[in-house]
């Protein structure tokens, strides 16, 4: 039986068209999320994981970004043909974002029960009175006192603004939630703290989630699928199983190899070698070429092909055009 | 915050002293003295004497300024030397007509420039934004005189819809020379609304409101413009204080009887009571306008309510 799509996202490209050049920031990615299920979308630092995220609820900057192609349906919705009415009534409701930047993304004029209260006066159209009431309810649930509705953003802490944040975001308790870098921003210690406490709401809830992160630690502790990113297009997709423990991208493998081992504290690090291309000036063959150390003359002459191991896992690499080939790692765990 | 006011309010004290005694100065080193413009034709030496010693401008200037300041504690800010009439109740008469000009004038530049200065921002780089900058430059570079003698030859004159000068038709004879004084203001408060609202739109928080679901309208409205506001209402106050010292073109152009041309007039006639008293009760005034400004501040934003408060206590 096939569950439910709450999120579909089929070839989606977004550009940022500058005056001086193009920005190729996603360049076709295909995403689908079920009822429940957590993704995390990982991948290193202009990947293009923020704008994708931003194009699923239409909120790309524009100027300069554009959608070139694609479709993304949310919940039924499609995207990319809503009216601008439609997109409001979406937005909040069937999915809302949680940004990366606890501390410039709250409104510091008004106090964080009105901008909480906000999302249920637009979506449930309750008066003000009973919406500051779920407000506080909110805050409550997200571990804050409800008696400090009527203080400013500068009256809390980076952990507490993202406890509002996240507040907000499931107020109107959204069928799909993205979750941009959350913790990226906190204190070690405060990270665990608001992880759990998302992970918690949304057993709760029963969201989707999708989960951007850079952190592949975060990624094992709460997501269900795995899609790495790079250079605008997802490199390799699968279940966490598939990801993590069959390994088939030599990127994700060089991700893993540049993690600190803590049982093998004696071993040097080893970084992937080089940078990811200007997203400007994108490679024509496969744009990790450079930094791979299994890439043949033909990986930087042809856009890489796309593999199938069993019924989840895709690979974009033209290795496996080989049937024989094995990055380290694979062989490690046979 | 109420200490942080006491304190503002008493620093008054200091202004009142520099600027009565700067006037003194001027008015004394000015050529000529009321005894020129109030004497008869053909006075004799003699005449002009007893008037001088009537007025007491036969003293030196410290003790005639020892002499006002003495009053000025008393609450009395003298007589005037023309009109015998008493300055405090002269300068009341003519401060309302100003006000309500001065009111009107801001009120006119700010519905033209909130707006304007918001398209602009909004649509940065567009067509709207340089129609709307264009508009700004020409209120700034006409002369208010020049405008309010158009106004006068089409909407007056020409078209008879607004009178040409004088106060008696109320509220329709304050529109032009509001419009008037207004042009000038609309250009900076424009600048201002836009180069303020620029700095604000980029701001995550506006892209968190979004994603909650907020149409684009109150993001601008509501999100937006709240933190755009206090550079707006910095030039809009300062504006407004400038004001209240009368605008002496408009005024003359319009017949206006306000501040602006008691001051002027008194000036040519070297009624040096009369000029300093208004000056005075300006500066008095245009101080407590900057106070209510600052407190307008922190009504708007809760970060400075803050800093007033810890302010107050140290």
């Amino acid at each position: 039986m096939k569950e439910e799509l709450i999120l579909d996202v089929k070839d989606l490209v977004v550009h940022y068209e500058l005056e001086e050049e193009t920005v190729y920031a996603v360049n076709g990615i295909d995403l689908q999320l079920r009822r429940g299920e957590t993704l995390g979308l990982v991948g290193e630092t202009g990947a293009g994981k923020t704008t994708a995220a931003l194009a699923i609820l239409r909120l790309v900057p524009d100027p300069p970004g554009v959608v070139k192609s694609g479709t993304i349906t949310v919940a039924g919705h499609d995207m990319m043909s809503v009216s601008a009415k439609e997109l409001e009534e979406i937005r909040g409701k069937d999915v809302s974002m949680i940004f990366q930047y606890p501390m410039t993304s709250l409104n510091p004029v008004f106090t964080v029960g009105e901008q909480i209260a906000e999302s249920v006066m637009i979506h449930e159209h309750t008066a003000k009175e009973a919406a500051m009431e779920r407000a506080k309810e909110m805050l409550e649930l997200v571990g804050i006192p409800g008696s400090r509705a009527n203080e400013y953003p500068h009256q809390f802490s980076g952990g507490m603004k993202q406890r509002v944040i996240i507040a907000i975001a499931l107020t109107c308790n959204p069928k799909l939630l993205i979750a941009d870098e959350p913790t990226t921003a906190l204190d070690v210690t405060i990270q665990a703290q608001v992880l759990e406490l998302m992970a918690a709401l949304r057993k709760q809830y029963g969201s989707s989630m999708i989960m951007i992160t850079h952190d592949l630690g975060i990624v094992a502790e709460s997501c269900d699928a795995v899609a790495v990113m790079y250079a605008g297009r997802i490199i390799e997709y699968g279940t966490l199983e598939d990801v993590f423990n069959r390994t088939r991208h030599p990127y994700t493998e060089g991700l893993f190899n540049s993690l600190p081992n803590i049982r093998d504290r004696a071993r040097a690090l080893k970084p992937i070698k080089g940078q990811m291309p200007d997203p400007s000036v994108l490679p024509e063959g496969c744009a990790f070429a450079p930094r791979c150390p299994y890439a043949t003359e033909r990986c930087t002459q042809m856009p890489p092909q796309e593999h199938r191991f069993g019924g989840t896992h895709r690979v974009l690499c033209s290795a496996y055009d080989d049937p024989a080939f094995h990055i380290e790692r694979g062989r490690q765990n046979g | 915050m109420y200490q942080y006011a006491l304190k503002r309010l008493a620093m008054i004290i200091p202004v009142i002293l520099g600027v009565s005694l700067m006037i003194f100065i001027a008015m004394d080193l000015a050529p000529g003295t009321a005894v020129d413009y109030l004497a008869p034709e053909g006075a004799t030496e003699e005449d002009l004497m007893m008037l001088e010693h009537q007025l007491g401008l036969d003293q030196p200037l410290l003790v005639r300024y020892a002499n006002y300041m003495t009053d000025l504690v008393r609450g009395s800010l003298g007589t005037s030397y023309v009109s015998h009439r008493d300055v405090m109740a002269t300068y009341l008469n003519a401060l309302p007509n100003t006000l309500a000009l001065a009111a009107a004038s801001i009120l006119v530049a700010i519905g033209i420039s909130l707006p304007l200065g918001m398209i602009s921002a909004v649509h940065n780089g567009s067509i709207r934004d340089n129609l709307a900058m264009v508009f700004a430059l020409l209120g700034l570079s006409m002369p208010n005189f020049w405008v309010g003698l158009l106004l006068i030859i089409y909407l007056s004159n020409g078209l008879g819809w607004f009178p040409s000068g004088g106060f008696d038709d109320g509220l329709r004879s304050l529109i032009l020379p509001a419009i008037t004084a207004g042009t000038g203001f609309t250009a900076t408060i424009t600048r201002t609304t836009r180069s303020s609202m620029l700095d604000v739109l980029g701001q995550d928080y506006l892209r968190t409101a979004r994603a909650k679901g907020v149409n684009e309208r109150t993001v601008i409205r509501k999100h937006a413009l709240k933190n755009a506001l206090i550079p707006i209402i910095t030039i809009s106050g300062t504006q407004l204080g400038a004001m209240l010292g009368g605008s002496v073109l408009t005024e003359t152009v319009f017949s206006w009887p306000g501040i602006g041309r008691l001051i002027v007039d008194s000036v040519n006639s070297r009624d040096t009571p009369m000029v300093t008293g208004s000056i005075v009760m300006t500066t008095i005034i245009v101080s407590l306008l900057l106070l209510a400004v600052d407190l307008l501040y922190a009504v708007v934003d809760p970060r400075l309510r803050a800093r007033y408060a810890s302010k107050g206590k140290g």
